[in-house]
């Protein structure tokens, strides 16, 4: 009990959420995981294209379907034999190597879920400003503000996934494509969210003397209201890229996803269902990197979130 | 209440779709154009295409049959998984959630957190294929389809059975991330009322946990589900495109899946505005069992 005294009167309430994140040993766990996969990622990026170590493209068919940590044979030219003098996790149906393909769609993976979240973020960061702080003026019958919520009403009428599906369908589906898809049919919730914040942001005292100051609307909006409505757009930010992440291999494993040769965790997966008694490294490893990154993503997002909430904490 | 009606504009959205076909010979194309108006500006297209739908009379660009019996029939099929589905979720959530939320912090809760997570976190296909494999290996559950081929003669009571069967395996898959999600929700719902003085108050007054938890608890961290009681309907067409996928389930879903391979634009179209349509009716929905619920949006 007097523990918990003491910190209620801790008068920064900045370090009491930092402190309930540190408590949580899952979120900490997520962190870890989160900052390795950064560097599997640049190191694949790097390693697989500027400075070719792991090769993801070369085909050895006389080496396919080798298990994990096993040798090449001898039929493997030198140029083409691993680094290591062995697959560590494995050869394909093509004889590729799965450690340096991993490797290589972990950047993409990665860069699919954050740039799709970016984008979806600052159009609903836009979208919802603009409502929130410029609503009530009119253009001619309707006002700002019921417009674009009109117009996220609708967007949000349609289920994601098959909207996707559809998109994604009837164009040429290269990585940009599903990063845009994904982050255009995503922004909704924060732009409501971000609405929501500026309408009661707008009230307080802050904003009403930095509008009596004479303050220009992009100052306001961007130095005083902004930050102080990012932080829980941020969390739900980090729980999307994980969606992001599994929509991805969703899609991969129904055929509309980034298309061969490139590779991604979830086009990996989806071709290794085909190959799930011959070689099941093929399913399970991209499978458990995937949920190992997407519950990073989740744990840390679900941490941060506990830890703004002040009603979830103990008492 | 007025924002809902605004919604029914949405079935402009999906007439975005573009409308060339690059898998056809040109000389089909040009025909193929001129029976279904391919060639006219998309407004156009998209008058005709309401028309149509009003009308009844819309077909499919890939074999000739009217859309809406097409969908109805699929949509049949998809119900009972959909129901099934819907059952297990709302049955298991809540006994998990509510008791992870008053044993906060113990193993239990702990440990159906970590799972809860694992089962948001892990991709839907690869946890059926995994228990696919399971299942096949150690029970006698079957995996594929809505029933045995050959049982179509056979007494109804065995062919009821059969398809009971084939029901089990497809909905637990589709319902255990909504179970994870659910769950999760009650649960720091639960945490956020049980953290309010009037839960301290009822404490105090001397009653049983039991009451305080389900009378007093329990009844005010309900409301929010309400809601997402009514935004789960168009999860019948949209969530299940990948289990129907897998388990060769021949659903909405699936339909909507093999519709967009063919390019089949008034089978897509028409899903698109059921979506749009069930979405609605899931919010009016919604809206309407929460004025029965919280007396205090009663309308006027």
């Amino acid at each position: 009990m007097a523990k918990h005294a003491v910190e209620s009167v801790s008068p920064v309430p900045e370090y009491r959420a930092w402190k309930t994140f540190l408590d949580d040993r899952l979120a900490l766990a997520g962190v870890i995981v989160l900052v390795l996969l950064v560097f599997a990622a640049l190191a694949g990026k790097f390693l697989t294209d500027w400075f070719v170590v792991f090769d993801p493209s070369v085909v050895r068919l006389a080496d396919k379907f080798l298990p994990p940590l096993s040798v090449p044979s001898e039929f493997v030219a030198p140029a083409d034999i691993p680094w290591f003098g062995m697959y560590l996790l494995g050869t394909d149906e093509l004889g590729r190597d799965v450690f340096a393909r991993m490797l290589q769609g972990s950047m993409v993976s990665l860069s699919i879920g954050i740039v799709a979240v970016a984008l979806a973020v600052s159009i609903g960061v836009t979208l919802g400003g603009i409502a929130g702080y410029f609503g009530d003026r009119r253009l001619g019958f309707i006002s700002v503000d019921s417009l674009i919520m009109r117009f996220t009403d609708v967007m949000l009428c349609f289920p994601t996934f098959f909207l996707i599906l559809t998109v994604i369908a009837l164009l040429p589906s290269s990585i940009y494509n599903i990063m845009i898809v994904i982050g255009v049919t995503g922004w909704m919730g924060t732009a409501r969210f971000v609405r929501a914040e500026f309408l009661s942001l707008r009230e307080q005292d802050f904003i009403v003397s930095a509008t009596a100051l004479g303050l220009p609307n992009w100052r306001i909006i961007l130095l005083h209201m902004l930050p102080n409505a990012m932080v829980p757009v941020l969390v739900s930010a980090t729980i999307s890229v994980a969606t992001a992440i599994l929509t991805e291999s969703a899609l991969s494993f129904l055929g509309f996803g980034v298309q061969p040769p490139a590779a991604t965790w979830g086009n990996i997966l989806a071709d290794g269902k085909g190959f799930i008694f011959d070689a099941p490294w093929l399913f399970f490893i991209p499978g458990f990197a995937i949920l190992l990154v997407v519950l990073a993503f989740n744990l840390v997002g679900e941490g941060m979130r506990e830890a703004m909430n002040p009603r979830l904490r103990p008492r | 209440m007025i924002s809902h009606a605004v919604i029914l504009l949405a079935p402009g959205e999906p007439s975005e779709v573009d409308p060339s076909n690059p898998r056809m010979k040109p000389e089909d194309i040009a025909k193929i154009r001129a029976a279904f108006h391919l060639d006219d500006p998309l407004h156009v297209q998209y008058v005709y295409w309401m028309r149509d739908m009003v009308s009844g009379e819309l077909t499919s660009f890939k074999d000739g049959q009217p859309v809406l019996p097409k969908i109805w029939s699929r949509f049949l099929n998809s119900l009972p998984l959909f129901v099934c589905a819907t059952l297990i979720v709302w049955t298991l959530s809540f006994p998990v959630g509510i008791r992870a939320a008053v044993t906060r912090g113990s193993l239990y809760d702990r440990s159906t957190t970590f799972i809860a997570y694992g089962l948001i976190s892990i991709p839907g296909f690869f946890l059926s294929y995994l228990f696919i494999l399971w299942i096949v290996e150690g029970f006698n559950v079957p995996v594929i389809g809505m029933a045995t081929f050959g049982m179509q003669d056979a007494h109804w009571l065995y062919r009821g059975m059969d398809q009971l069967w084939h029901l089990v395996i497809p909905s637990v898959m589709s319902a255990l991330a909504g179970v994870a999600i659910l769950s999760r929700y009650v649960r720091s719902q639960m945490l956020e009322v049980i953290g309010q003085d009037y839960i301290r108050t009822a404490r105090a007054k001397g009653l049983d946990p039991d009451s305080v938890i389900y009378r007093h608890a329990l009844r005010n961290a309900l409301l929010p589900f309400v809601t997402m009681f009514g935004l789960m309907l168009p999860g019948l067409i949209g969530g299940s495109v990948i289990i129907e996928q897998i388990f060769a389930w021949p659903g909405i879903g699936r339909l909507g899946y093999d519709a967009i391979l063919a390019r089949d634009f008034p089978v897509i179209l028409t899903i698109n505005f059921i979506a749009a349509a069930l979405t609605l009716a899931g919010t009016f929905l919604s809206d309407i069992l929460y004025a029965v619920v919280d007396p205090r949006i009663r309308l006027q």
